[in-house]
């Protein structure tokens, strides 16, 4: 459990470090590359947890998905991507007070419900084969019905994006 | 350390060790060569013709429902590793249930096409 703590303390202060950095960095695109780093780190911290699955998805959807769809949003809708000075708006109290605000409540709302969870000790991690064991069997109907979920997405995103 | 974490611990260190190896061979030659700036040398090399404006350039709209179609098959692939790795022990079974989930989001990329939004005009 040792080095399980130090590498949690690393990936930790590495999250910490890199999430400062998208808040204060003033171009926007070097924003969205910290989050690169914050996202792995999360992925990290999964795998440390022994949730494979959910580890090998952050880094596929989040890091190589979700980030791509920052960048081109960035690169669609601005003129000038480089060094900004407006970015930090003048009124930066209030979303300072709701950001505060808003990690207050969810630390609360983690804390307390999951106050008395223990992790499993060691030994017993939910590897890749598990979860494919789990969708192919019990949860095989739902699997199917992803897909028709993920086309209803793919053709509201085709229908939404086109001009007509 | 469990069985799990270590073979996890081998991809940290593979990874720690290409960054050091990385990080040693820039460092080493930033310490050997000579250092004589100029303004010229730091210009962006296009066919020997100078660059014209900056780098930040906004792109093309276009680009972004390829993006959109992207994610969406990334996330199909998500779906589609756990069955890789126990393809021969589902057999036939897993085999007609990934055609039946492929096939469905293939009908999407077939919208697509005939909607002429792959066309690159």
């Amino acid at each position: 459990m040792v080095a399980q703590n130090i590498f949690f303390g690393i990936m930790a202060a590495i999250m910490i470090w890199a999430a400062l950095r998208v808040v204060t960095t003033k171009n926007v695109v070097h924003a969205a590359l910290w989050l690169v780093i914050v996202l792995a780190g999360v992925a990290g911290q999964f795998l440390l947890l022994g949730a494979e699955f959910v580890g090998v998805t952050q880094i596929l959807v989040y890091i190589g998905a979700v980030v791509v769809l920052f960048l081109f949003g960035i690169m669609l809708t601005r003129a000038s991507m480089g060094e900004d000075e407006n970015v930090n708006l003048p009124n930066r109290i209030v979303p300072a007070t709701v950001g505060v605000l808003l990690f207050g409540l969810m630390a609360f709302a983690t804390i307390d419900y999951w106050r008395d969870a223990e992790l499993p000790k060691d030994g017993s991690p939910t590897t890749v084969e598990a979860v494919s064991d789990s969708i192919f069997s019990d949860f095989i109907v739902p699997f199917e019905a992803t897909s028709v979920l993920l086309l209803a997405a793919l053709i509201g995103a085709i229908v939404v994006a086109r001009k007509e | 350390m469990s069985e799990f974490l270590r073979s996890y611990l081998t991809v940290a260190i593979f990874g720690a060790t290409g960054c050091l190896l990385v990080g040693a061979f820039v460092g080493l030659s930033a310490l050997v060569r000579p250092t004589r700036p100029q303004a010229q040398k730091y210009l962006t090399y296009e066919s020997g013709v100078d660059p014209v404006g900056t780098g930040w350039s906004q792109s093309n709209i276009r680009y972004y429902v390829f993006a959109l179609l992207f994610v969406m098959f990334d996330v199909e692939a998500v779906f589609i590793f756990p069955w890789a790795t126990r393809l021969e022990a589902y057999g036939y079974f897993g085999l007609v249930e990934m055609a039946i989930f492929i096939f469905i989001l293939a009908l999407g990329l077939f919208y697509a096409w005939r909607k002429g939004v792959l066309r690159w005009v």
